[in-house]
């Protein structure tokens, strides 16, 4: 296998972001950024470290990375075609369609009866998860740092030996009727 | 490289199926090997950190199937390490079901009525206690007040999490860190150690064969500790007695894989596999609501907000666990914790313009995720899943070094599972929709078919030898001294959580195991005193 030019490599990154950035939107990071379309007002999958995941030997994706980039290329090539688009030809085909179009591309790609869609949901799991549990970082690391995905679900800070315990965890208080049949032992008759 | 060496029984899998027969079998003399496919993790090494390679991924399969994708433990103590230990006992319906088959799918030896003593030994030995309202959590009061309000009841499940031990962090996937849950590497296992059983993690088995003296020979690699995709040397095993423990997702790949060396199995081996009837929603609720309506508020002022907190499922309603309902319209709705990480990605957007599981409407909804509540549906399902050929090795072709892999099932729901599933959607909205309390939305089928975190029945008990790959002693049809006793056994769904009656059928499972090791010539006796060695009466078991 040859290995990956310094062109490829960009284009790729660009690509695998302009995926991420469908399945969880983020702001641009500057003013030219054409990966995220900047559909949203703070991080999203992008900026959650979507492509560490994704590039993580352990999530399995790696290897497949450059395939999958230019298979999407080639189908947003394909998209625009069908729709009359004319891409701009200075970033990838995927990474020049708008976000409405990258979305509409995506729901085909992922839909039920789609016969790739298993590697697209491979994909889209993955930046699904560095958003919602930032996956390529220790939780408390990335609590720390800030990762836009745990601050913007909320999740709360661990004490400090990093484990979670919630003192405060119950309205104390009997909240409905139990079943008329619940058996001595708690349990449906 | 290839080692060999021979024991008495060999038990394959150290969850509920797995570690209940083995501390019994070594209590009772027998030399006893438990090989157990993933690592073993003591309390201290539980993570509360997703990162992958913590315990989250070592110990927790997710393995996609077509139209099913199934979640179970991989570890010492499987499933008891990484659930979320909440432990009903089946309704009474649930045994005389017919499902598919046109008769009855349970033995006529079982009943719940003849189940409850087994049930009443594990509940003593785990243990397994009622709850009480004033430590439910969050979100079970909240899932709780709303039944109350739409004139509904609910309950407090019996659990095997120590409240007083318990900090409510929601972590219990990860293996609990504080011991305040109940597993098997608290009671059962260590009782098994006592008795001179060997356990050996990282142990997959691949199949299995015959000796010359009638006996078997169990046939494993050794798996990577860090990356699982990676398998070691390979060795072999001889015993006269072999439980097969593997959970419902792997137990009947290792028998169909054992075809060619141990001959024809029951046509039931790999069929009937049940998801449980299985299938979430998720109610996003409006804090103000939540306080005007229900009348509900933290000492903070907020009304709910506490999706994070807790530990797991803890309030159920069992208005639909009705015998007199037909035949899958049978449900319990439980309230639910799902983590982060596999927890966010299949729930929908009520009203979605766009794509209801990603996009730009998806990351609105996860900004809520705090007033998020996951409700559990288990039905009744149609017994409809089928397991393909065997991967090259183990129950799955592994896509990530942990957790991840694509596995054999196929599963394609009939119209008597859609309906149960569609009947239950309804009922989750009319609770938790009313007077705007919250929005509700199944989580999609349609990223990686249904789902399951209660794998059952592809290697049941039953009387009939068409539909049951085991006798109701759990020994495998024309193959004698090989034992299934995991969830594979149970033979459909049960409407409720199912680690309680697998582990009872585990429980009532062993004497007949006994006598076949005896007649087998393996020096052992059945004393059936509870792992911290109380000794009780011991049930009986009726003769088939």
């Amino acid at each position: 296998m040859q290995p990956e030019t310094p062109e490829e490599q960009q284009a790729r990154v660009l690509t695998l972001e302009a995926f991420a950035d469908t399945i969880i939107p983020g702001a641009k990071r500057s003013a030219d950024d054409r990966a995220i379309a900047g559909v949203s007002t703070d991080g999203g999958a992008v900026e959650s470290g979507a492509l560490a995941l994704m590039e993580d030997p352990a999530g399995g994706l790696a290897l497949m990375l450059g395939t999958l980039s230019e298979a999407l290329n080639a189908h947003a090539t394909g998209y625009a075609e069908a729709n009359d688009l004319t891409l701009d030809p200075a970033v990838p085909p995927f990474v020049a369609l708008a976000f409405d179009h990258r979305t509409a591309l995506l729901g085909h790609l992922l839909a039920p009866d789609s016969p790739e869609k298993e590697m697209w949901v491979g994909l889209a799991l993955f930046s699904n998860m560095a958003y919602d549990s930032a996956a390529h970082m220790n939780t408390v690391d990335a609590l720390a740092a800030g990762h836009p995905g745990l601050l913007a679900i909320g999740i709360t800070k661990p004490d400090d030996d990093g484990l979670w315990r919630f003192p405060e965890y119950s309205y104390g208080r009997p909240l409905s009727r139990l079943h008329p049949h619940t058996t001595p032992t708690g349990s449906p008759a | 490289m290839t080692s060999s060496a021979s024991t008495d029984v060999v038990v394959i899998g150290s969850g509920f199926g797995g570690a209940i027969p083995a501390y019994h079998l070594a209590a009772g003399g027998a030399r006893v090997v438990v090989l157990e496919r993933g690592p073993w993790l003591s309390s201290e090494e539980f993570d509360h950190d997703f990162k992958l390679g913590s315990s989250y991924t070592r110990i927790f399969d997710f393995t996609v199937g077509d139209g099913m994708s199934v979640l179970g433990g991989n570890c010492v103590g499987g499933g008891s390490v990484v659930y979320f230990a909440t432990m009903p006992r089946a309704p009474r319906f649930v045994f005389e079901r017919q499902g598919s088959i046109g008769r009855r799918m349970w033995p006529a030896a079982i009943t719940r009525a003849t189940l409850d003593p087994w049930y009443d030994r594990v509940c003593e030995s785990l243990p397994v206690t009622m709850q009480s309202w004033d430590k439910v959590p969050y979100a079970g009061g909240l899932f709780a007040a709303a039944c109350a309000h739409a004139g509904r009841t609910a309950n407090p499940v019996p659990s095997a999490v120590d409240v007083d031990k318990c900090t409510n962090c929601n972590w219990m996937m990860a293996g609990c860190r504080f011991d305040a849950k109940r597993s098997l590497l608290l009671n059962y296992l260590p009782a098994a150690l006592a008795h001179g059983a060997e356990i050996r993690p990282l142990h997959e088995v691949q199949h299995l064969s015959r000796t010359d003296d009638g006996g078997y020979r169990v046939h494993y690699r050794i798996v990577d500790a860090e990356d699982y995709r990676i398998l070691h040397d390979s060795g072999t095993i001889d015993a006269r007695i072999v439980i097969v423990a593997a959970g419902a997702g792997a137990t009947p790949v290792i028998l169909q894989r054992s075809e060619p060396t141990l001959g024809t199995m029951p046509p039931a081996v790999g069929r009937y596999f049940s998801g449980n009837g299985e299938r979430l929603n998720t109610a996003v609720f409006d804090d103000d609501r939540v306080r005007e309506v229900l009348g509900l508020s933290r000492p903070d002022g907020r009304g709910y907000a506490a999706n994070q907190i807790g530990r797991g499922p803890t309030v159920a309603t069992w208005d639909r666990l009705d015998p007199d309902l037909p035949e899958y319209e049978r449900y319990s709705l439980e309230q639910l914790f799902f983590p982060l990480g596999l927890g966010t990605i299949l729930a929908q957007v009520p009203d979605a313009q766009g794509p209801s599981w990603f996009g730009l409407e998806k990351k609105e909804m996860l900004r809520r995720w705090q007033s998020w509540l996951t409700l559990f549906t288990m039905s009744e399902d149609d017994n409809e899943g089928v397991f393909g050929p065997p991967p090259a090795t183990g129950n799955a072709d592994r896509i990530s070094q942990q957790m991840l892999g694509r596995g054999p099932l196929r599963y394609r729901p009939t119209a008597n599972t859609l309906r149960g599933w569609a009947a239950a959607d309804a009922d989750a909205r009319d609770i938790l929709e009313r007077d705007g309390l919250a929005r509700v939305m199944p989580w999609t089928n349609d990223v990686v078919g249904a789902y399951t975190v209660h794998p059952l029945s592809s290697c049941r008990i039953g009387d009939d030898p068409a539909t049951s790959a085991l006798d109701d002693r759990h020994e495998l049809r024309q193959h004698p001294g090989i034992f299934v006793t995991d969830g594979s056994a149970v033979p459909g769904a049960l409407t409720v959580n199912p680690a309680l009656t697998i582990a009872a059928l585990a429980e009532r499972a062993v004497p007949g195991i006994v006598r076949a090791a005896q007649e087998r010539g393996i020096d052992v006796t059945y004393h059936g005193a509870l792992p911290d060695g109380t000794v009780t009466a011991v049930p009986q078991v009726v003769p088939s």
